[in-house]
């Protein structure tokens, strides 16, 4: 069976993996390369902690775990220059300040009603976790299977292991595509046409247009996030921390900007300070408010940031379906045309369950995970954004 | 009343906010110095030896028109943006922290003018050589501020290399502050010289006064002067304890057998000049060019593609002070509402047009050559910041620009790239080609993955802060401190 | 109002531009160790007229001044307990305390 997976970020690299892995003939195409976008413009979060009981914290449990034998597999089998997925399960902190207790109180309980591992930290236990956080955080939680990893490497190695597997890399941009009985036959792109008997619209944000190009438009739209990058220094922060007010931006419509902190160290020394969620279609200037509502809150968070210098900012484009859930499986109409999108802030994090997903829809494999609350037929999908 | 705010207090910034002020403007200028002047103007009377500064009577008058103007030293421009016209009208909005250099809480400035002269320069561009990071070695820049700004000298016995005229007046500097130059090394041969002007830098028209003193200088120190010829490999332990020297054909390849060891332990290099961009970049000034050289478009009033914004100086191209100043007066004139005919454009348009030409055979002569990455080893570190290899780029070159860094950490440390940019640049054109004979579709050889949404024709240009801040200073009061009249 | 119409507003500076003739001397703290320079060097001035040429720990070696302008930042001292300042940039201050930086 030959596929297309047409997008090389991450949930492209890694259904391309399990489906060539599982023995199809996949080419992967990109109209830049591998992890050119959001994959290389994000954070590399693998986290439970923000997700409330619901399908996508059962997608998200299950990736959590199949995350820790793939990026051990994919460091064991690099090559050359091949850098690591710096994967790291270095757990997660989630702080409340004064009023905000309970709700991140009553959060965590229902989190260990679905077996999110959530222990709420005593004033010595924390002092020993985090020690330069700010004396006015209320409340912190402990998320020991939040995790970590370096987004761009890992994309690279899922698309280097999946051409070890067979698959193919295209660099070209998809323009439309040829059907036959229903079925899409053929999918044309700027480096001529590809023969397939299917095709998983993995564009990420610009999975709407290729959806129309290819005969399906869907509702995905952009979510722009702002991240900032500080001067390397010794570590000072050792978790993932996090404001509990994440959880309420993460499901959020709302158009403004909305910041909440989220603070990690990295391996070459610099701290990540995320982010900013603002739904201004594909705008590439972001201008300065994100970054300095950013730094406001990271610096209550953690005071020693006041002195600390800002070295750089990036942004990145997030895929949402309007019902913030992520669209994975077949097309209703287009046969043989199957997406991965939406999966918001966290593609990285989802993207071994999606491909598990992708696979158990286009070959039949096995999954134990339900396919019905992701599929791109529910109301308010297929339509153009 | 028109507002003008100046980015930068160099020849171009300095002669912008003179015309501006002279053409009844509101004038506001922004430097990151400690005191006007930039990287021409460096000299500190009773510190200094005054025999190193050209040109002190215009700066002189400069400052003395700067009266007229609010001046921000010590100004860490980070961002700078416009307003679309609106309630308030549109406008260039500047954001600085100002106070001592990488101080801790400085004062917030936000400054809204009704037009921006970008006049941020240029820094030196030293390519990377085996050894080049051990201390010692220093840029040609680098060098030249020690002597006029501090006083002291980078080493006792100094090496100089590099390309173009800019090495003699830092050898003449060198040797003021006591360093014996063991040699000036000019990369460029007698046909490129002469294809541009004549056999010798200084033999040039406009600026033969100049440069016949430099010349004058070289001989009383018996400073020895060699062209097609450069530094390979720079020799020690833990600090400089000699290079290696070597003849380069007119691609700058080493010639194999004419290494010779020089004894020294400094060595200044000075490939030639970046401009500083990432203000025109960030206000979407189109910028032409590749990773040759990319420099701010400007029309004949000095003008970007963006109407309030005007450009002067190196960042439209490499030409020295005098092309600077005139540069810096006809954007300064235009930015405060003069017209292009206007009689006192007159006189600096004259000018500018002569030093145009200069610009180009300067290039002809001087510009980098693509033989150059002969001389490095394949663990040669080509990014300062994150200590990285050349073999560690070349491993990754096939994939995308950003992919790479990421991968690599090229480019990603404290100078954002400011330092080895263009070397990492021509290194991954260099491996896509060798790799494939041909390009892969959609990765462009000049490294900027034009295919990429928003990647353009830019390479490392796009920085998202115009300069390093400290996250305590973003917040601050944010009411403009100019502008309200 | 940080900016003095009609002056430069020079930070840190003793000195002022141009017309202060006398330079005096300054001391600073490195390391603990006093070592004297000329009022208005930078702090990379003081530490190269006292012999030094490198003062901070990179990945690999040491370094000191290189770009000497600001731009390559290799130059990083901590100074008064601030991190990440550029040598080169920095006036020196009577009394500044200056401690070497090392990159892990």
């Amino acid at each position: 069976m030959r596929i297309a997976v047409i997008g090389a970020g991450v949930v492209g690299a890694a259904c391309a993996l399990e489906l060539a892995e599982r023995g199809a003939e996949v080419v992967l195409v990109d109209r830049v390369g591998i992890a050119a976008e959001t994959s290389s413009r994000c954070e590399g979060n693998l986290l439970v902690s923000d997700k409330a009981p619901g399908p996508e914290a059962d997608l998200a449990i299950h990736s959590n775990a199949r995350w820790r034998a793939l990026a051990d597999r994919l460091d064991a089998e690099r090559t050359g220059g091949q850098p690591e997925t710096e994967f790291e399960a270095k757990g997660g902190v989630v702080v409340a300040f004064p009023g905000g207790e309970e709700a991140l109180r009553r959060f965590a309980a229902a989190q260990r009603g679905i077996g999110i591992r959530a222990e709420e930290l005593d004033a010595e236990r924390l002092l020993a976790a985090e020690p330069h956080l700010s004396p006015e955080v209320a409340l912190a939680i402990h998320y020991p299977d939040d995790a970590q990893l370096q987004p761009s490497n890992t994309t690279q190695a899922l698309a280097a292991a999946a051409v070890r597997h067979g698959a193919r890399l295209v660099v070209a941009e998809v323009t439309g595509s040829r059907a036959e009985a229903g079925r899409i036959a053929a999918i044309e792109t700027t480096a001529g046409a590809i023969e397939v008997d299917a095709v998983v619209n993995c564009a990420g944000p610009w999975a709407g247009e290729l959806g129309r190009r290819l005969g399906a438009p869907l509702d995905i739209r952009p979510r722009r996030g702002v991240i900032l990058v500080t001067t390397p220094m010794p570590q000072r922060v050792f978790h993932k921390v996090y404001d509990a007010d994440y959880v309420g931006a993460v499901g959020s419509g709302d158009a403004a900007l909305q910041t909440s902190t989220v603070v990690e160290s990295t391996p070459g020394g610099t701290v990540l300070i995320g982010s900013s969620r603002e739904r201004v279609g594909f705008d590439e200037h972001p201008g300065v408010d994100p970054v300095r509502a950013i730094a406001a809150k990271a610096t209550r968070l953690f005071p020693f940031l006041e002195e600390t210098i800002l070295l750089r900012s990036y942004f990145g484009f997030r895929p949402y379906a309007p019902d913030h859930l992520p669209v994975i499986g077949e097309d209703p109409r287009v046969g043989g045309l199957f997406h991965a999108t939406g999966h918001e802030g966290a593609g990285i994090g989802l993207a071994p369950a999606t491909a598990e997903l992708v696979a158990h829809a286009v070959l039949g494999a096995p999954t134990s995970l339900d396919p019905v609350p992701f599929l791109p037929g529910r109301p308010g999908i297929g339509v153009a954004a | 009343m028109t507002r003008v705010a100046v980015l930068g207090a160099g020849p171009a910034g300095l002669a912008a906010a003179e015309a501006a002020l002279a053409a009844g403007a509101q004038v506001t200028v922004l430097d990151e110095g400690a005191r006007p002047g930039g990287q021409f103007w460096r000299h500190r009377p009773g510190l200094t030896d005054p025999r190193m500064q050209h040109g002190v009577r215009r700066f002189e008058q400069l400052q003395s028109a700067l009266a007229g103007a609010v001046v921000h030293s010590g100004a860490a421009v980070w961002s700078v943006e416009l307003r679309e016209p609106g309630e308030r009208g549109g406008a260039v909005v500047l954001r600085a922290a100002v106070g001592p250099a990488d101080g801790a809480r400085r004062e917030a400035v936000v400054v809204e003018a009704d037009a921006l002269v970008i006049a941020t320069g240029a820094h030196d561009l030293a390519l990377p050589i085996p050894g080049w990071t051990l201390p010692g070695v220093t840029t040609a820049g680098a060098a030249q501020a020690l002597a006029k700004r501090d006083g002291v000298s980078v080493g006792r016995r100094t090496l100089v290399a590099g390309a173009g005229p800019f090495l003699l007046p830092v050898a003449q500097s060198l040797a003021l502050v006591g360093s014996t130059v063991v040699g000036v090394h000019e990369a460029s041969r007698i046909g490129a010289l002469a294809g541009g002007w004549l056999p010798k830098p200084w033999q040039l028209l406009g600026k033969s006064a100049e440069l016949a003193q430099y010349a004058g200088a070289l001989a009383r120190h018996r400073i020895p002067y060699r062209i097609g010829s450069g530094v390979v490999r720079v020799l020690g332990d833990e600090r400089v304890e000699g290079a290696v020297v070597a003849q380069l054909d007119a691609d700058w390849r080493p010639r194999p057998g004419t290494e010779r060891v020089i004894e020294c332990d400094a060595v200044a290099l000075g490939h030639g000049f970046t401009p500083r961009l990432e203000a025109a970049v960030m206000l979407g000034c189109e910028v032409t060019g590749d990773r040759r050289g990319r420099f701010v478009v400007v029309d004949d009033g000095q003008r970007t593609t963006q109407p309030r914004v005007f450009a002067a100086g190196e960042v439209t191209g490499i030409g020295g002070a005098d092309a600077a100043l005139a540069e810096g007066a006809i954007a300064g004139y235009r930015a405060a509402g003069l017209a292009q005919d206007d009689e006192r454009l007159h006189a600096a348009l004259r000018v500018r047009d002569r030093m145009r030409r200069f610009a180009r055979r300067l290039e002809t002569a001087h510009g980098i050559r693509p033989g150059w990455t002969a001389w490095l080893d394949d663990d040669t570190i080509i990014c300062r910041c994150e200590a990285v290899a050349k073999r560690a780029i070349v491993e990754r070159a096939e994939v995308p620009l950003r992919a790479m860094r990421l991968a690599t950490r090229a480019g990603l440390g404290p100078c954002q790239a400011r330092t080895c940019g263009r070397a990492v640049e021509a290194i991954v054109a260099e491996a896509r080609v060798s790799a494939t004979g041909v390009t892969a579709a959609g990765q462009a050889v000049d490294g900027s993955d034009s295919a990429a949404p928003g990647g353009g024709d830019l390479g490392f240009e796009r920085r998202p802060l115009l300069a390093p801040v400290r996250l305590g200073e973003l917040g601050g009061a944010d009411r403009p401190t100019c502008g309200e009249n | 109002m940080s900016g003095a119409r009609g002056a430069t507003a020079a930070h840190g500076s003793s000195g002022a531009h141009g017309s202060s003739g006398a330079h005096g001397s300054v001391e600073i703290l490195v390391e603990g160790e006093t070592v004297a320079g000329r009022a208005g060097q930078t702090i990379a001035g003081v530490l190269l007229g006292s012999g030094r040429v490198a003062w901070r720990g990179a990945q690999q070696g040491e370094r000191g001044v290189f770009c000497g302008i600001g731009v390559c930042h290799d130059c990083l001292v901590t100074v008064n307990g601030v991190e990440g300042v550029r040598a080169c940039q920095r006036e020196a201050v009577h009394g500044d305390r200056v401690e070497r930086e090392v990159r892990g």
